[in-house]
């Protein structure tokens, strides 16, 4: 037996009106097109990286897969069901962690959200009680049970709320932009847990980031969407063979220096007459800490920083290559 | 349709708000004392039109202030369950409707219960006070039908008024900014309903009876308690059916809603 895809695209297109003064009378109407024909579908267990700069259609498929908005044309299945119209049915199944948006009470305490959610999914008590203490103890939220959402830090709150978004155990788990804002510790934290959690249940995890390393650590497949089209759909490898992923390394040196030659990385550029330079390196053939300790070697290095790779660099990248 | 899952999750929420909200005593009852004085100065205004005249639509004081004292509750208990539904445009402003979206409960029911707010009950005060400083007075003959009026009438206006705050809410998703909206429909209703409705000229008092049945929360079944005959269009004899024009607002609202969330999520209307 073949498994129904878990979400299904079929050349679905959403577009919006925008309606604009033009004089005292007339008005413009523009169509944009949000999302223009996207044909994919996701297995049952897959972890997908959905990627596209700002604007380019993620958020506007994440409703339509999620039953929040209506597709213009095209058809979109999840979970087996029409989103829209099914909506409370689908619900069951999905849990969805919009990053910039609070699916908790705020004035509440974590743990008056977690019970309503559980009432709401129709858990009995016992099963949203024991699901609710594993997610809190691997969470690491049980010292925060007690406190309103408002007066947590957003690292604590968005734990908070991938625990809420999996108190009914969904099948597929849809995070939008989860670790925007994080610090590293708690970015590494989160993922940590997803890929257990994601070990032991097998959740399809469908996710939005604007951070490479999310999709590095968390995901095996990769769409990416530019003006609302697929640029791009395959495994990571195959999307590292086609577009560089390559980590940027920028030093500060002490004074004006030639050109850094390193054997591990290439020099890309340098500002201010080479007081500070960009020095690329691939992360699978070294590491950042190889990388300095050979610069090192050359000169005193005064302060420097780490820069991953930006999706609007991936994307052109793409284009420039097909 | 009674859907057990929903009962505990709403038990929680509201519980869990109410606890909250007591747990600042003198905030609480600030707020309370508030809304205690919003319904007083409400009445004020009916108060200081006596003060000029002796008969206003018809009624003397203590016939309108029975108008008032049923409309108003009527109206506190739709506030206590509905008045949440004008932050409609927050939560659109904020994207918070779409967290709502993916929850298994209709949208309608968690808005509602989303900010439950304990002291909007204050309002429910002011009209049971002047209800039973009133009744006394009106020497009304207690019969069967009195007491059925005088029980049924604030729970069919309580249905009435719910129905013009759900239907202010389904038209806020096509308002850029609709509090105002709301509010003017709502409260402007809410208004209507507390006046004689025979001092509204005429087409508006045909808009607040038949379209919006303003004048059915309190004025029509006012005047079958008290005997008296209605205004011109206004036969008091249809204020037994007060029941039948909440459900025709509830039809309405029910339309107004669908075509709401149907804008919201592009279905078109």
């Amino acid at each position: 037996m073949i498994a129904e895809p878990i979400v299904q695209f079929e050349d679905l297109c959403r577009s919006f009106t925008i309606r604009r003064k033009a004089g005292r009378l007339r008005r413009h109407a523009k169509i944009v097109h949000a999302v223009d024909g996207i044909t994919a579908s996701i297995q049952p267990g897959e972890a997908v990286g959905y990627i596209g700069a700002n604007g380019a259609g993620k958020s506007t498929t994440i409703k339509m897969l999620t039953g929040i908005l209506v597709p213009t044309s095209g058809r979109v299945r999840t979970c087996g069901y029409d989103p829209v119209p099914q909506r409370r049915q689908l619900a069951r199944e999905i849990g969805v962690v919009f990053g910039q948006r609070s699916q908790l009470w705020w004035d509440l305490p974590l743990r008056d959200s977690f019970r309503i959610l559980g009432a709401l999914h129709r858990l009995s008590t016992g099963e949203a009680t024991a699901r609710t203490e594993q997610l809190v103890d691997r969470l690491g939220l049980a010292d925060l049970l007690d406190t309103p959402v408002r007066q947590l830090s957003l690292g604590e709150r968005m734990r908070g709320e991938v625990a809420a978004a999996l108190v009914h155990r969904p099948r597929l788990l849809v995070l939008d932009e989860p670790t925007i804002g994080l610090d590293m510790i708690s970015k590494e934290r989160l993922r940590h847990f997803l890929i257990a959690e994601r070990a032991e249940f097998g959740t399809t995890l469908l996710l939005t980031t604007h951070d490479m390393g999310d999709i590095e650590r968390l995901c095996e497949r990769v769409l990416v969407i530019d003006r609302g089209r697929l640029a791009f759909d395959g495994t990571l490898p195959s999307l590292a063979e086609r577009v560089a992923l390559q980590r940027v390394l920028v030093v500060d040196l002490p004074e004006p220096s030639p050109d850094l030659q390193v054997s591990q990385a290439s020099h890309i550029g340098s500002d201010l007459d080479g007081q500070r330079q960009r020095l690329a390196f691939s992360p699978k053939e070294t590491t950042a800490a190889r990388v300095l300790a050979e610069v090192s070697a050359v000169t005193e290095v005064v302060d420097l920083t780490l820069q991953e790779p930006a999706i609007e660099d991936i994307v052109r990248t793409l284009y420039g290559v097909a | 349709m009674a859907d057990l899952s929903a009962i505990e999750a709403h038990r929680i929420l509201i519980g869990s708000r109410i606890r909250s909200q007591l747990a600042y005593r003198t905030s609480f009852w600030l707020n309370v004392a508030t809304s205690v004085a919003v319904g007083l100065v409400e009445f004020l205004e009916i108060y200081a039109i006596f003060a000029n005249v002796s008969v206003f639509g018809g009624l003397d004081l203590r016939q309108s202030a029975l108008v008032f004292a049923l409309a108003n509750m009527g109206f506190a208990l739709a506030d206590v369950i509905f008045g949440q539904l004008d932050t409609i445009p927050t939560y659109l402003r904020l994207g918070r409707l779409e967290v709502l979206l993916v929850r298994p409960m209709p949208l309608l029911l968690q808005l509602i219960t989303a900010d439950f707010q304990l002291r909007r009950l204050g309002r429910l005060v002011v009209g049971v006070v002047i209800i039973f400083v009133v009744l006394p007075g009106l020497d009304l003959g207690y019969t069967a039908s009195t007491i059925y009026l005088l029980v049924i009438t604030p729970l069919v206006g309580a249905a009435i008024y719910g129905a013009f705050f759900v239907t202010a809410g389904g038209l806020q998703f096509f308002l850029i900014d609709g509090a105002e909206f709301t509010a003017a429909f709502v409260y402007g209703g809410g208004y209507a309903g507390q006046l004689p409705g025979s001092v509204l000229i005429t087409p508006i008092r045909i808009l607040f009876t038949f379209v919006f049945p303003a004048t059915l929360t309190a004025y029509l079944p006012s005047l079958l308690i008290m005997g008296l005959p209605g205004p011109e269009f206004l036969p008091a004899w249809l204020g037994w059916f007060a029941p039948v024009f909440a459900l025709w607002a509830g039809a309405l609202a029910w339309l107004a809603w669908r075509a709401g969330v149907r804008r919201f999520t592009g279905a078109g209307g």
